[in-house]
C-alpha cells in the first residue's frame, strides 16, 4: 500500500490553484491540437514545450501530459463527426463512429468514445501506479550493461515487430542514432561529424527535429490533401450520456480486452495506432455478429478508443521507470525531462518523489477533468473545423518556429526545423516510419554512453553482455527479436514447402 | 450540461475555396523518389562514415574510440540503403503509384515557399513582424480571405504571441527594427 500513500502525496502536490489551472489550460490546448488537422499529440507537445521552460518541472510535466490527454480525446471528435481522423490512432474509430453519426447517433458515438478513452487510460494509470515503482526499484540494480541491453531490446523490437519494410525501419533508426552522435563526444570530448560548422557543436536538438518532422511536414501533407469537409454537428446531453453509461457493463469483455491490448502495446513500442486497430479487429472477430461492424455499432467505437488510450497512457510507464519511452509523445516528454534537468529512469522514483507522484496523480485527475470537459464542450471544439485552414496553417508554422527557436535561442534551429519538415514529408510519403527515428534520436547518446561505459568496465570484452543471467537474457531476447522476421518467414516457407509436398 | 453552438445533428459543410478537382498529371512516381532517397542516404552514409573513420574507428584499450559506433551505424545505413535500392529496382514497386500530382505539388509549394520566406524575414524583421506578414499574406493570397480579415487575424495572433512569450513567459524571440523602435 506504499503506492497508495505516495499517490495521496502526489494529489497533495497537485492541488494548488496554479497547477490545476495549468492542467485546464493543457487539456483545452490538447483537445484543440487533437481536433485540428495537421497538428497532433506529439507535435502539439513539442511546440508547446518551450512555454514550460521557465516553469518548475512538476507544473511543466502536468501541463504537457494534459496536452497529451487532451489530444487523445480530441482525435475522436473529428473521426466521428467528420470522418477525418484527427490522429492516426483514431482511424479505427471512424469505422463505426462515422456511420453512427450519419444515423443521427453522433452524441452516443462521442459519449462512447470519450467514456472508453477514459476507461482505457484509467486501467493504464492503475498499472503505472502499482507496477512502475517495482520496475524502477528492480532497475536500480541495473548497471551500464543492463541498460544497454534494454536499449538494444527497444531498438530490436522496433525492427523485428514493426510492420514497415525492414530496411526502412533500420534506415530511420540508424539515421536517428547518427544524428544523436553529432557534436561533442561525451566520453572523449572529441568532435564528431561537425564538418567545421559551429552550430553543429551542440548536436542536433531532438525537439527541433521533432517539430520539423511532425509539425511542418504534417502541414505540408494536409495542404497537399486539400481540405474540404462534410460532417455532422452534435450536442451531448445528460440523458444520452446516462443511456450510454447504462449500456456499458454489457461490453465489459471488449473494454477489458482492449485495455489489455493497449497496455501491452503501450509498454512495448507498438504504439497507440497498432493498439487501436488490434482492439477493433479482435472485437470484430470475437463478436457474435461480425457483419454488423462498420455499420455503426457502438462496440466498434469502444474497442479502438479504449485500446488507443490505454496504450497512449501506458507508454509513459517505461519512460518513468526505465527512461525508455514507449511512444513518440513519451519520447518528447522524455526530451522535456532532460531539459528540466531531471534524469528519467529508476532514480527518478527515489530522488524526485514529488515529481513522479505529482505526474501520476495528474494522470487520474487529468482524465476525469478531460472527460467532463470534452463531454460538455464538444460543439465548441467541433466548430473549430469551420475556421479556414488557410488561417490555421500559417499560425501553426509560426508556433513551430517559436518552439524551435526557443529551445536554444538559435536561428540555425529554425532552418534545421524547415529541413526536417521536408525530410518528414518525403519520408511519410515513401513509407519510412518516423517513430524509430524519434526514439533513436532521444536515446542515442544514452545508449552509446551505456555501451561505452560497459566496455570500459569490462576492458573491451563484448562478453559482458552475457555476464549474468539478467543481462544475458535481455541481450539474447533482443537479438532474437531482431532476427524474428527472418525466422518467421523461413518457418512459413518451410511450412508451405511441406504443405506443397503433401498436396 | 449542453452548450448549443451549432444546431444538433445538422450537416456541417466546409468547402475548400482553393479549386479544381480534375485529375492532375503526376509529377513523379513513388518509385523514382524512393530511388533518389536511397541514393541520397547512401551518399550521406559515405560522407559521415568517412568523417568517423578519420576520427578513429579502432578499439582502444578502454573500449571503442569515438568514431567506432557511428562508423558502424554508417555501414548499416549504407547496407540498408543498398538493399532498399535493390528491392526497389528489382520489384518495380511503386512504379505506378504517384508520389505527387502537379496540383498537389503546387499546393505544397504554396505552403513551403511562404514558410521559407517567413524564416528569411525573421532574420531581418524579427519573428513577430514576420509572423504578421506570413499569416495576413497567406490568408489573403492563398486562402482568398478578405484583406481586412486577414490583416486583423495576423495582427491579433502576432500580438497574442508577443504578449504570451515576450511578456508572460520570458521566452526571447528574434526581434527586429519595429520592436526596437517600440523600446523592447
Amino acid at each position: 500500500m506504499e503506492a497508495f500513500t505516495l499517490l495521496l502525496h502526489g494529489f497533495a502536490v497537485l492541488l494548488t490553484w496554479k497547477t490545476l489551472s495549468l492542467m485546464m489550460v493543457g487539456l483545452v490546448l490538447g483537445v484543440f491540437v487533437g481536433v485540428l488537422p495537421g497538428l497532433g499529440g506529439p507535435n502539439g507537445v513539442a511546440i508547446l514545450l518551450p512555454l514550460t521552460f521557465t516553469m518548475d518541472p512538476t507544473s511543466a510535466i502536468v501541463m504537457l501530459s494534459c496536452i497529451y490527454w487532451g489530444a487523445l480525446f480530441g482525435g475522436a471528435i473529428t473521426s466521428i463527426l467528420f470522418n477525418i481522423p484527427g490522429e492516426a490512432w483514431s482511424v479505427a474509430t471512424t469505422f463505426d463512429g462515422y456511420p453512427m453519426a450519419q444515423q443521427g447517433k453522433a452524441a452516443e458515438a462521442l459519449t462512447a468514445a470519450f467514456t472508453s478513452s477514459f476507461i482505457g487510460s484509467l486501467v493504464a494509470v492503475l498499472l503505472i501506479t502499482f507496477l512502475a515503482p517495482s520496475i524502477a526499484s528492480f532497475a536500480l540494480r541495473f548497471g551500464p550493461p543492463e541498460f544497454f541491453a534494454v536499449y538494444l531490446l527497444t531498438f530490436c523490437s522496433f525492427v523485428g515487430l514493426g510492420r514497415e519494410e525492414k530496411q526502412k525501419t533500420i534506415i530511420s533508426m540508424t539515421l536517428g542514432l547518427l544524428l544523436a552522435a553529432i557534436g561533442m563526444d561525451t566520453v572523449s570530448g572529441q568532435l564528431r561529424m561537425t564538418f567545421g560548422l559551429d552550430p553543429l557543436l551542440r548536436g542536433v536538438n531532438f525537439l527541433v527535429a521533432v517539430i520539423g518532422l511532425f509539425g511542418i511536414s504534417e502541414i505540408l501533407l494536409t495542404m497537399e490533401e486539400r481540405l474540404a469537409l462534410r460532417g455532422h454537428s452534435a450536442n451531448i446531453n445528460l440523458r444520452v450520456v446516462l443511456r450510454v453509461w447504462k449500456g456499458l457493463p454489457r461490453y465489459w469483455v471488449t473494454l477489458l480486452r482492449s485495455s489489455a491490448i493497449g497496455c501491452w502495446l503501450g509498454i512495448t513500442p507498438g504504439g497507440a495506432i497498432a493498439a487501436s486497430f488490434m482492439g477493433y479487429n479482435l472485437a470484430k472477430r470475437f463478436s457474435r455478429d461480425p457483419a454488423s461492424f462498420g455499420k455503426g455499432r457502438i462496440e466498434g467505437v469502444f474497442a479502438p478508443e479504449t485500446a488507443a488510450h490505454a496504450s497512449g497512457t501506458s507508454a509513459l510507464l517505461p519512460m518513468l521507470a526505465l527512461g525508455i519511452p514507449g511512444s513518440g509523445t513519451a519520447a518528447i516528454l522524455l526530451g522535456g525531462l532532460l531539459v528540466w534537468g531531471l534524469n528519467p529512469g529508476p532514480l527518478l522514483f527515489a530522488d524526485h518523489k514529488d515529481f513522479v507522484w505529482g505526474l501520476i496523480a495528474s494522470m487520474y485527475l487529468g482524465n476525469v477533468v478531460g472527460l467532463v470537459l470534452v463531454l460538455t464542450t464538444v460543439p465548441i471544439f467541433a466548430s473549430i473545423l469551420r475556421v479556414p485552414f488557410s488561417a490555421i496553417a500559417p499560425m501553426i508554422v509560426v508556433s513551430c518556429a517559436i518552439g524551435a527557436y526557443a529551445i536554444q535561442n538559435a536561428m540555425f534551429d529554425v532552418w534545421l526545423m524547415l529541413l526536417f519538415g521536408v525530410v518528414g514529408y518525403v519520408f511519410k510519403k515513401i513509407g519510412i516510419p518516423l517513430a524509430p527515428f524519434t526514439l533513436a534520436l532521444v536515446l542515442g547518446n544514452r545508449s552509446e554512453d551505456a555501451f561505452r561505459l560497459s566496455m570500459i568496465g569490462a576492458g573491451g570484452d563484448l562478453r559482458v553482455f552475457w555476464s549474468n543471467s539478467l543481462v544475458g537474457s535481455i541481450t539474447t531476447l533482443a537479438l532474437l527479436l531482431l532476427i524474428w522476421p527472418v525466422v518467421s518467414s523461413g518457418a512459413s516457407r518451410i511450412r508451405q514447402a511441406i504443405a506443397g509436398g503433401t498436396a | 450540461m449542453s452548450i448549443t453552438v451549432p444546431e444538433p445533428d445538422k450537416e456541417v459543410v466546409v468547402d475548400d475555396p482553393a479549386l479544381p478537382s480534375e485529375p492532375s498529371p503526376a509529377v513523379t512516381s513513388t518509385r523514382s523518389v524512393e530511388i533518389a532517397v536511397y541514393l541520397l542516404l547512401l551518399a550521406l552514409a559515405l560522407v559521415l562514415g568517412f568523417d568517423n573513420w578519420r576520427t578513429g574507428i579502432g578499439w582502444a584499450s578502454d573500449g571503442p574510440r569515438p568514431g567506432y559506433l557511428p562508423f558502424y551505424l554508417c555501414v548499416i545505413l549504407a547496407g540498408a540503403s543498398v538493399y532498399g535500392l535493390g528491392v526497389t529496382l528489382v520489384k518495380k514497386t511503386g512504379a505506378t503509384t504517384t508520389f505527387v500530382t502537379r496540383d498537389q505539388l503546387r499546393r505544397v509549394l504554396q505552403m513551403f515557399v511562404p514558410t521559407f520566406l517567413f524564416c528569411v524575414l525573421t532574420q531581418w524583421l524579427g519573428l513577430y513582424v514576420a509572423s504578421f506578414l506570413l499569416i495576413a499574406g497567406f490568408m489573403w493570397l492563398v486562402g482568398r480571405i478578405a484583406l481586412w480579415k486577414s490583416v486583423i487575424t495576423g495582427f491579433v495572433f502576432s500580438l497574442a504571441m508577443f504578449v504570451t512569450f515576450e511578456i508572460a513567459f520570458d521566452v526571447i524571440m528574434p526581434k527586429g527594427p519595429l520592436e526596437a523602435a517600440l523600446g523592447f
